[in-house]
């Protein structure tokens, strides 16, 4: 039995609390022995005070100055004693100059949220009414960190061997057709594991979850009138805080436990979680926007300022992290691994990463070091980082972006080849082939795990969309259409929207699975959008940020209505597993032979609409041919090794269900060497022992 | 504020009724009463009928009792729990790590038939 703690008493009282000069690390509050200990950095603030709430009362219980001997370095340090960490909660008020041309921004009429908030109260309930003139909107909490995760284990996963899933935590069970207890929460999630398990997916990619502020978006419905949210949630308020209105149990303040819960569950499933994460920018947005954390600490610290103290606005919301300061690379770091040793988390997406190599003063660095940093981090080491290497300010990093061979990138090029073939459009068959085997024009030396194919993702049309729609239909966001991206490289089939023709529905389908028949076989990382794999609509919105209603929920009635689409998918996902020669990490050279309609004769030409392929890796062949050609052609086939013979995988020509065959019942050939693709069609052939 | 802790032999097994909001500020008090009334009999019944709300502390305070009571060989049951309570432990995952049931009577009839 260790002795009790000898600093675990106070040793003056501040404001009728006993205090005594605190630990500067770790920073935020840490429940210690008797009391919390409170941290936080400011380099500039003249005065710090710790400003208690108790729950639910608007006027602070009490506010604490940080003595002058309390603090080291530029850190504020206090412990408070009999304190009690369930339900204090806390902000800070910071004073010192307000003088915008030289960065600072000091406002000690605002209550700051501590930037490392384990938990934030204050927007408990999604969609809630916000009680704008409320001092410190957002309440920094703690969160009890022995949560029992038993032997769970990082269920570390080689990154060519994921199949990612891409999804809304309240958009995937918030429609009232999940049947799930808890609609639109992690529980609610939590109950959905055994459909992700069966579709056959191994990662889940959540859009931010770290506290954001539903209600910050200024625009309202153009019909109603009723504002409109922030469904997406790319505003950070709190980078260590799971969002509370995610939680079936936010209004209790368990959403830590129920995320981790959550977590626990998906990793027992084989599930890894990766978390989009958005160090770009902040809600605190331009100089109009409100000072609620890092602006009135350290603004010139935190955000990166233009000679003029202006901010400059890579992210295209308004201000930009300062990723490269030495102070808020250390935040990220820390953030990143709270992540990972408290929830377990398996990876990171970071959204407009291309900001995260860019210097305090804006110009890209060859060498950035929060980005070397991440990729040697011990805690991090094993993580998946993922970078959507582009930002709002023209810096595209796709192929380039410094990956210190840790970082993968969402492969926007990847999406487009695949579009542009698909719809039709000419000279598009060679970068075709150079994308389904892994990009290796991009990622030479890094390997196919580098790249993260997607056809769809949350930012664009959904798959359905894509096949339905020949522009974006945005006007419900209230801009009048000005919104979401113009270079969507979709078409509609022959009608815009809805309708009810036979042949354009059916061309629609074949469409659909056309595209996952490519991205599911291609090399790289496949990732999927939710709902895609039962044709989820938005119904032609590109961008639906603001949209927290049917438009972006998933309709689980669609599961039934496009049941054979489904299949389609669930199959096609086990056949990549049960096929390495489908993941191999390095780039596929010697295992390649390419085709046109007649084999070994590619055709490279601008007017070929046709690209076939097999894979070899030891006896294993695997033949993949896509048409995007209006008429049909009569292929002929490669000889495959001797003693096999081609069966027919999949032909998304084909009606359900013949249009895929399950692992081991593929079916021969009517002719062994020929086999005659419909107009726009994909087919999988495996070569297998001819019986 | 303070958790009642009532507790009785029936037919060997010891159940313990609980009243009031299990949270921070009654945890320790009540961890330091109930223990002492575990590790006794083969099965110890914790009804939770009169328990409005668990806080996080609370959760994890009868998680503690569970396994206190599981080192010393003794099964713990927890019954009579409200609506809300159930769906706070179903959701944070606590629920997975106890034996609930309906009722003490659910309990004794399975002891019985045992």
């Amino acid at each position: 039995m260790s002795p009790e703690r000898i600093d675990a008493y106070p040793t003056r009282a501040i404001a009728g609390y006993g205090v005594r000069a605190g630990n500067p690390l770790p920073f935020g509050a840490t429940a210690v022995p008797g009391g919390i200990n409170f941290s936080v950095y400011s380099d500039r603030a003249t005065r710090m005070w710790l400003v208690l709430f108790r729950p639910g009362e608007a006027e602070p219980a009490a506010e604490l100055e940080f003595p002058a001997e309390f603090r080291i370095g530029s850190v504020f340090a206090m412990t408070v004693f009999g304190l009690d960490p369930e339900t204090v909660e806390y902000g800070f008020r910071a004073d010192g100059p307000f003088d915008p041309a030289h960065g600072d921004r000091f406002d000690p009429s605002r209550v700051l949220t501590d930037p490392y908030a384990r938990t934030i109260a204050g927007r408990d309930v999604w969609g809630a009414e916000p009680d704008r003139d409320r001092l410190c909107p957002y309440r920094s909490r703690l969160v009890p960190d022995d949560f029992d995760w038993g032997d769970d284990a990082p269920p570390g996963i080689p990154t060519e061997d994921l199949v990612v899933y891409e999804l809304h935590v309240r958009g995937f069970t918030c429609h009232p057709s999940s049947g799930v207890s808890a609609p639109g929460t992690y529980a609610g999630l939590r109950e959905k594991i055994p459909y992700l398990r069966e579709l056959g997916v191994n990662c889940v990619e959540l859009m931010p979850v770290f506290e954001f502020d539903e209600h910050d978006n200024p625009r309202t419905d153009p019909v109603t009138g009723e504002p409109l949210l922030d469904y997406w949630g790319y505003n950070t308020v709190g980078f260590f805080a799971p969002k509370a209105g995610y939680a079936a149990t936010g209004r209790f303040g368990m959403q830590a436990d129920e995320f981790k819960s959550l977590v626990k569950d998906l990793h027992t499933a084989g599930i890894e979680v990766v978390l989009d994460v958005v160090f770009n920018h902040t809600a605190e947005g331009n100089e109009q926007g409100p000072t609620l954390s890092f602006r009135g600490l350290d603004n010139a610290t935190y955000y990166m300022l233009t000679p003029d103290g202006d901010y400059y606005n890579f992210s295209g919301t308004g201000n930009t992290v300062n990723c490269n300061h030495p102070v808020v690379r250390d935040f990220v770091l820390n953030c990143l691994r709270h992540w990972v040793a408290q929830y377990h988390v398996d990876g990171f997406r970071f959204d407009l990463a291309a900001i995260l190599d860019r210097a305090p003063d804006g110009t890209p660095l060859a060498n950035p070091p929060l980005l070397e940093q991440l990729a040697h981090d011990p805690v991090l080491r094993h993580c998946k980082l993922i970078a959507e290497a582009w930002d709002a300010a023209g810096l595209y990093e796709v192929g380039s972006f410094p990956s210190y061979g840790r970082f993968a990138e969402w492969n926007g090029k990847y999406r487009d080849a695949v579009r542009r073939f698909l719809k039709g459009d000419p000279a598009t068959v060679g970068e075709l082939a150079t994308r389904i085997v892994g990009s290796p024009d991009l990622y030479t030396g890094r390997g196919t795990a580098a790249s993260v194919n997607f056809v769809t993702a949350h930012d664009g049309f959904t798959l359905h969309d894509l096949v339905t729609y020949n522009d974006k239909h945005n006007e419900a966001n209230g801009e009048a259409g000005r919104d979401g991206a113009n270079d969507n490289h979709s078409w509609n089939c022959g009608a815009e929207g809805p309708t009810d023709d036979p042949e354009i529905l059916r061309l629609r389908t074949r469409q659909m699975k056309n595209a996952l028949a490519l991205l599911l076989t291609s090399h790289g990382v496949p990732m999927l959008l939710a709902g895609d794999e039962m044709a989820r609509t938005q119904r032609g919105n590109n961008n639906t940020y603001c949209q927290d209603n049917e438009l972006s929920w998933l309709d689980w009635s669609l599961l039934d209505a496009n049941a054979g689409l489904h299949r389609f998918v669930r199959s096609l996902i086990a056949f990549r597993h049960a096929h390495p020669v489908l993941r191999s990490a390095a780039h596929p050279t010697c295992g390649v032979s390419w085709h046109g309609v007649r084999a070994g004769e590619p055709d490279w030409s601008a007017g070929c609409r046709l690209l076939a392929v097999t894979f070899a890796q030891g006896d294993e062949r695997i033949h993949l041919a896509a048409n995007a050609h209006w008429e049909a052609h009569e292929l002929e086939l490669p000889a495959p090794a001797p003693g096999t013979s081609w069966h027919l995988v999949a032909d998304t020509s084909a009606e359900p269900p013949h249009d895929i065959n399950p692992p081991t019942a593929e079916t021969t050939l009517a002719v062994p060497d020929r086999y005659r693709i419909g107009p726009r069609s994909t087919v999988i052939l495996l070569a297998r022992p001819t019986t | 504020m303070s958790v009642e802790v009532r507790s009785r032999e029936q037919d060997g097994v010891t159940v313990v009724e609980l009243e009031g909001e299990i949270t921070s500020v009654t945890s320790a008090e009540l961890q330091r009463r109930i223990l002492p009334l575990i590790g006794g009999a083969g099965t110890t019944v914790i009804d939770l009928g009169r328990v409005p709300y668990i806080s996080s502390a609370g959760l994890r305070t009868l998680l503690l009792v569970h396994r206190r009571a599981a080192r010393s060989k003794t099964a713990t049951v927890l019954v009579g729990l409200s609506e809300e309570v159930r769906f706070v432990m179903s959701s944070t995952g606590f629920l997975d790590f106890f034996d609930v049931r309906e009722s003490t009577a659910a309990v004794l009839g399975g002891v019985r038939e045992a």
